[in-house]
């Protein structure tokens, strides 16, 4: 089996197949030998690789000359030839190969592609990986209208929110009236634990400004605007670095590589409002103004960015353009859905056993992602939910888990794509509180322009805050569908639009949870701390004391060796009694 | 510094080749530190300055230390991937100045695994 994956491909793998061939059939032991061609085995800086089945040898950094001496010897006289083995069989390494270890091999990386690779403040080390390449053939021998048209064969939608088709937005840009025309790369990423966009800046700004590049030379603009938050220091200082190391070899500026293209970028810093990763806001901060959403009766691809024409895309949209110039948009389509092409970045957070940043095909199912590549929860307890979409997205629970990942799934299960944060939730976490914690985190955030946004996110809050406190009405959920109505139908932008969604997912799937705090008044995670109390277990507690000791309000009483009791009008249900006592003794209920 | 012509990506690409692939290179051994928000926030910066510190006191001058941004798993950070030249890289997790000093001395000098640390062989996947 011949390795032909992109890295081995690069290191000449087919040369060594034709010998083999050649080889083979000069000692007629084509019938005995098949030559297979492999997808990647993880070791390209090892190509070109060959591993020999039955016995598993693996055969590293061939070269054709080693070719006949390997055929002869290996094949024909069945002697393994150690001086071109990688690691000799009965040596098998004690750590697990990338390929083999859950979190790696189910990742396919695109976006990412040079994660951990190179130096992103070495300009040559991203083109030595083929960086800027794709622009370099997007603008010598590409037209504008040929370069669109490979984006929109390949089916690229923006990976910042809504899935919009790339193509069109660009396309309505170009040709619509009016001059300069400006892009923007969205990094804002005002999400709560979403961190792809600041690592994807972080650990390589090029391929960022590569399909900026390819953007504007798409559209005809000159000029070009990142919208970073000023809470990102470091993606600030590895962005502005990239940029001036662009400058300095002439891919940013006047007659950018030598032709009679000319683009450059300028970094703005917003002030971290989530409202202002929407676009109308973005592009008002960006103007000096108060960063409010506007009034879109005319697309900004039209009127955008001080009235001009404007495309603005999320930093991973911007990051897959290089890779498809490159390979072609029939390469990016054959990855991921009917609907949803190419690959899409995750923020995997929450009780998951291995947190991380993680780059998948789109349709690769949620049921992968949290235990294939997350390994399953913490302390192997029980799945309850994954939230998806940032904080206007929703959470999906087990019944989901198959769901293909891809716009259209995520958004008719009641949650969606957004722009990649993941959340895993278990057995502890209570779903009404979840939904509180959400709209609480909105009800700050939304600018206060619309009515219905700012009081209908407000009077949710409250609802869930009530049944939270154990002062839930028969009537709440009717209310909460019915606020949640208003709010998504008369609010101006998307916040308003999406911010319902943590609530009526969490009432479609947790309707139970709602109940039981309602008309049972309990918290059957244990969170609610007005519908909880805690107690010690007899039968388990043995007297340690270190319950007594930890309690900071002294709550808890008992001799040393004999069981320990609680008093209920002393405890301010902390819980750090339950935290602390290695028998489990303390319970909830 | 020279403005570039679309033929000069070729050329950097060529003379970058010993640093982004050692077989091509002059160096034996390349120690890269994942140092993005996630790995600085865990330590990676006292790990690099720990290496530093050891490279330095044993002068060793085919060994290139450098750094690269996150490499995923971000709950095993500090992280840090050493390459042997002819050797399939490892990377490391939870490291620590002591940890990664004891990977010099075990790994990039002795040319042993420190299978302790090691979370895997090996490179990614890239499509
Ligand atoms: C309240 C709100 C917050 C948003 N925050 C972000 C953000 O942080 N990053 C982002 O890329 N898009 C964000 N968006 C979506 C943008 O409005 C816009 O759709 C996106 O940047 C377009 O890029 P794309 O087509 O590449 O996805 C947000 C939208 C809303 C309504
Ligand atoms: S929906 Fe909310 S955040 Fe959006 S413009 Fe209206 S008030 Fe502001
Ligand atoms: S910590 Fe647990 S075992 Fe120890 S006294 Fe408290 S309840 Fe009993």
């Amino acid at each position: 089996m011949v390795c032909a994956g992109t890295g081995c491909v690069s290191a000449k793998c087919f040369k060594i197949k034709e010998a083999l061939e050649r080889e083979l059939k000069k000692h007629d032991l084509c019938e005995e030998v098949q030559i297979v061609m492999t997808g990647c085995n993880g070791f390209c800086a090892q190509g070109p690789i060959m591993v020999v089945q039955p016995e598993g040898i693996f055969y590293n950094m061939l070269k054709e000359e080693d070719i006949p001496h390997l055929v002869a010897e290996h094949f024909l006289k069945g002697r393994p030839v150690k001086k071109l083995m990688f690691t000799p069989p009965q040596e098998k390494a004690p750590v697990p190969l990338m390929k083999d270890i859950g979190f790696f091999s189910k990742q396919s990386l695109l976006i990412l592609r040079n994660r951990g690779l190179i130096d992103p403040e070495n300009i040559d080390e991203y083109i030595a990986r083929n960086g800027y390449a794709a622009f370099s053939k997007a603008v010598t021998s590409m037209a504008p209208d040929e370069v669109i048209a490979e984006i929109r064969n390949s089916g690229l939608r923006g990976r910042g929110g809504a899935g919009f088709p790339t193509a069109k937005k660009w396309e309505h840009c170009r040709h619509a009236p009016g001059e300069p025309k400006y892009i923007i790369c969205n990094a804002d990423e005002g999400d709560p634990g979403c961190f792809q966009d600041r690592s994807i800046l972080e650990g390589d700004p090029h391929s960022v400004i590569e399909g900026m590049l390819i953007g504007a030379y798409a559209i005809g603009s000159r000029h070009g605007y990142i919208y970073v938050r000023n809470e990102y220091p470091l993606a600030i200082k590895r962005f502005s670095t990239a940029l001036s190391q662009a400058r300095q070899y002439g891919l940013l500026g006047d007659d950018v590589l030598g032709t009679k293209f000319s683009f450059d970028i300028s970094i703005s810093r917003g002030a971290g409002a989530f409202v202002c990763g929407e676009s109308s806001a973005l592009m008002a901060s960006i103007e000096g103004k108060i960063g409010e959403p506007r009034y879109k009766h005319i697309h900004a691809t039209e009127k955008g960015l001080w009235d001009k024409p404007t495309v603005l895309n999320n930093v991973k949209t911007w990051a897959s353009v290089p890779s498809i110039i490159r390979h072609g948009a029939e390469w990016f389509a054959k990855i991921g859905t009917e609907t949803s092409k190419g690959t899409m970045v995750f923020s995997l957070v929450g009780k998951i056993k291995n947190t991380g940043l993680i780059e998948v095909p789109m349709g690769i199912s949620l049921r992968e992602i949290i235990y294939d590549i997350g390994e399953g929860l913490i302390g192997d307890r029980k799945f309850k939910a994954v939230q998806t979409g940032g904080p206007s997205g929703g959470c999906l629970p087990e019944s989901c888990l198959d769901l293909p990942v891809d716009y259209e799934s995520l958004t008719e299960a009641g949650s969606m794509m957004g722009s990649g944060g993941m959340i895993v939730l278990d057995e502890d976490n209570c779903m009404v509180d979840v939904a509180r914690y959400f709209l609480d985190f909105l009800k700050g955030e939304s600018c206060g322009k619309c009515t219905a946004c700012r009081d209908g996110i407000e009077a949710m809050y409250e609802c869930l805050n009530d049944i939270c406190e154990g002062k839930g009405k028969e009537k709440d959920i009717e209310m909460l569908e019915e606020l949640a109505g208003a709010v998504k139908d008369a609010s101006l932008c998307g916040l308003g639009a999406s911010a319902p969604n943590p609530v009526l997912s969490t009432i479609r799937y947790f309707r139970d949870e709602y109940d039981a705090h309602i008309r049972d008044k309990k918290c059957p995670a244990g969170v609610c701390k007005a519908l909880i109390q805690y107690s010690i277990d007899a039968e388990k507690c043995t007297g340690c004391t270190l319950c007594a000791k930890k309690c900071p309000s002294e709550a808890i009483t008992g001799e040393r060796k004999a069981k320990h009791a609680i008093d209920l009008e002393k405890c301010i249900k902390c819980g750090v009694c339950r935290e602390v006592c290695k028998f489990k003794a303390v319970v909830v209920n | 510094m020279q403005k570039l012509k679309p033929e000069d990506l070729g050329k950097i690409s060529e003379r970058m080749k010993g640093v982004v692939n050692l077989r091509d290179g002059a160096y034996c051994a390349k120690i890269t530190v994942h140092m993005g928000t996630c790995g600085i926030a865990a330590g990676a910066r006292k790990v690099m300055t720990a290496l530093l510190a050891v490279v330095a006191e044993k002068g060793n001058k085919d060994v290139l230390v450098t750094t690269s941004g996150c490499a995923g798993l971000c709950g095993r950070e500090p992280m840090a991937t050493v390459e042997l030249r002819g050797e399939a890289p490892v990377k490391y997790g939870n490291l620590d100045e002591a940890k990664i000093k004891e990977i010099f001395d075990q790994h990039v000098l002795g040319k042993k695994i420190v299978t302790e640390y090691a979370i895997g062989i090996g490179s990614e996947r890239v499509s």
